[in-house]
């Protein structure tokens, strides 16, 4: 674990392990998982979750946080199954000024510089509000393309990995290859320098905004997809889900640090620890606790290993 | 070709005889409960009258295991995954008490195509293949005017006081009193509060509205509120008029102190939690191959002045009244849904 190993890679290697340790034990409880069918049954739902994750990790990115990403789902799962399956062309043009007011937020957010938390939470309010609008009462329906989508049963790999592998492939992309990556990661990590080599940090900080709301209108369309009608509060979770998947995947709160493909293997692991849990049969009393001592204990293991890492760099 | 005949019909026989005999016997069955919330004393009595009464079916036979499965938080999308978790499982059938009536209808299509039994009850799932025990909210508050119109033939003044505001269960109830209303013309409602379900929300909305009120012949509730309404009016030193109550132990309780007080009349209606047994017993019998029909109504459990006693002896400080099922029971549900 000398220099054959980048501080990169343990970044990814602790939720990658974790992720297997878990994977291991549920295929050990239920070796029932341990199939085609199984693996989507296991994974189907993280697929919205981790697509909710990427968004966030963009926001967090920027050194900011988004509060709203669970009702702004809820939001978007609620116009895909009215709008964008009825009057498509409709549907198309909400969820356009949705990322719109997203970026419009991140201007706010800049040039007022508030903090995203407050700026966040209260437009938690208005997406919930605008959700029950649409969707006084739980209903609608799927647009027939997304659930074919979803329901898909490709060739040798579940509908939900290759997803997952898609997902992780083109946030990594776009995070840690792109040259919009760079400056982005720049941004979180020192706004200051990144000003005074000439670039607009307004516009980078408006950018992302829009990305993460397009990656959090993938997540709303995708879990309207399996569940095949929306409720204004179907994914009220995901707020904290989202947070907590970033951190588990390696990122930290501090922008800059950030790692896409670790985010979307800690979706994937939040996911499990739930399966898990669930047939070890541990009571629902228990549940949020065993949770949490799950996140704790990952995030223990992250904190020796960064300890170790520093340790060798002064030695 | 005579040996070769008697060979395929003898296999054509034992395939048709196989299913048969694996229907018919629900000895080997798995049923699983998903429920998503377990936080009030409704939702408590529901979970014991499961354990109560599918413990004793494990017991003795009937089935093979009836393990109750309740979500951390009260959301869909965790409780799809539970679904999902329970398909794994192998479970033969799942009884639902749903958070949503449509979120979860992608997890209950996967349990249906892996041929598994889904049955939801009190919060019911729309997804057409599976089954349905539905509360009749409306024919529960036009019940209640029905009974006054017979205690009081004269009519007069109604106060209702309604439920949690937005709520699907709150509509149902009024758009049911409102119905009786219009069935019975001699009551007329002069006034509307919510008491959101709980005693002490509708004492203080009862007690704000008094005031403006005429003489109020009776109070139609949705239940939880009953007893409330009655402190608000003695508070206001007003005559107490016919409340009726939600099966609540306390309103049961001050019913049975005014019966015996000064020969207080009411009836008292709500939904019994064991519910949840009925619905298990469907399942049951859904898994044994009996036919039934998609969509069973589930009969409201009403106390009446006769059985007032008996009910409140059974019901625990500060829980509801509660009724559990038995096959029989299920059984008669499922033939007068035919």
């Amino acid at each position: 674990m000398k220099k054959v190993l980048s501080s990169d890679t343990i970044r990814l290697l602790i939720p990658a392990l974790s992720l297997t340790i878990l994977l291991i034990s549920v295929f050990y409880l239920q070796p029932r998982a341990m199939s085609y069918v199984g693996l989507n049954l296991l994974f189907n739902l993280a697929v919205p979750i981790a697509l909710a994750t990427i968004a966030q990790m963009l926001i967090m990115t920027v050194n900011d946080l988004d509060l709203s990403m669970g009702t702004f789902v809820s939001f978007v799962a609620c116009v895909a199954a009215t709008f964008l399956q009825a009057t498509p062309v409709i549907g198309v043009l909400i969820l356009a000024a949705a990322i719109a007011t997203y970026a419009a937020l991140g201007v706010l957010i800049h040039m007022r510089n508030l903090p995203s938390i407050v700026v966040t939470l209260g437009m938690s309010f208005i997406w919930g509000g605008l959700a029950v609008l649409i969707l006084p009462a739980p209903g609608g329906e799927a647009p027939a393309w997304v659930r074919a989508v979803m329901i898909s049963r490709p060739p040798f790999m579940p509908m939900a990995i290759i997803a997952c592998i898609i997902i992780a492939v083109v946030s990594h992309f776009i995070i840690m290859r792109s040259s919009f990556g760079v400056i982005l990661r720049g941004v979180g990590g020192n706004a200051r320098s990144v000003e005074r080599a000439g670039w607009s940090i307004l516009g980078v900080r408006a950018a992302t905004y829009a990305l993460a709301a397009f990656f959090a209108i993938l997540a709303g369309i995708s879990l309207v997809g399996l569940t095949t009608s929306a409720d204004a509060n179907i994914a009220l979770r995901y707020t904290l889900l989202s947070i907590a998947g970033v951190i588990l995947g390696g990122g930290e709160f501090t922008g800059g640090r950030v790692s896409p493909i670790g985010a979307v293997i800690g979706a994937l692991t939040l996911t499990l620890a739930g399966s898990f849990l669930s047939f070890l049969r541990i009571s629902p009393d228990w549940q949020i606790g065993a949770q949490g001592a799950i996140l704790i204990v990952v995030l223990g293991l992250r904190l020796l290993l960064n300890r170790l890492e520093n340790r060798g760099k002064r030695s | 070709m005579n040996f070769r005949k008697m060979l395929l019909a003898s296999a054509a026989l034992a395939c048709a005889a196989m299913p048969i005999q694996a229907m018919a016997d629900t000895a080997a069955k798995k049923i699983a409960l998903s429920n998503n919330y377990a936080g009030n004393s409704w939702r408590q009595a529901m979970l014991t009258s499961w354990e109560k009464v599918t413990g004793e079916a494990v017991k003795a036979g009937v089935v093979a295991a009836a393990d109750p499965f309740t979500t951390a938080e009260n959301q869909a999308t965790e409780q799809a995954a539970q679904i999902q978790n329970m398909i794994l499982q192998g479970y033969d059938a799942i009884v639902i008490n749903a958070a949503s009536p449509t979120a979860l209808n992608g997890a209950v299509k996967e349990a249906c195509d892996a041929g598994i039994t889904v049955v939801s009850f009190d919060g019911i799932v729309t997804e057409p293949c599976a089954w349905r025990i539905a509360v009749d909210f409306k024919e529960m508050g036009r019940s209640q005017v029905e009974y006054l119109s017979k205690k009081i033939p004269a009519g007069g003044n109604l106060l209702e006081i309604r439920g949690l505001a937005g709520v699907f269960v709150d509509d149902e109830i009024s758009a049911g009193i409102h119905a009786g209303v219009a069935q019975f013309p001699q009551f007329k409602i002069v006034g509307s509060v919510h008491g959101d379900w709980a005693q002490d929300v509708a004492q203080k909305a009862v007690a704000g509205i008094l005031p403006s009120l005429p003489e109020i012949a009776a109070v139609v509730t949705q239940g939880g509120d009953g007893y409330g309404a009655a402190e608000a009016f003695a508070a206001a030193k007003r005559p107490i008029p016919t409340i009726v109550m939600g099966n609540r132990q306390d309103e049961l309780k001050w019913w049975k102190e005014q019966k015996d007080a000064n020969g207080y009349e009411t009836m008292s209606v709500s939904i019994a939690p064991g519910v949840s047994t009925l619905a298990f017993w469907v399942a049951q019998q859904i898994l044994d191959g009996k036919e039934v029909k998609k969509d069973l109504v589930v009969p409201f459990l009403s106390i009446s002045q006769d059985t007032l006693e008996t009910n409140l002896a059974s019901t625990q400080e500060g829980g509801v009244a509660n009724v559990e099922y038995s096959q029989a029971d299920a059984q008669k549900v499922i033939a007068e849904a035919k």
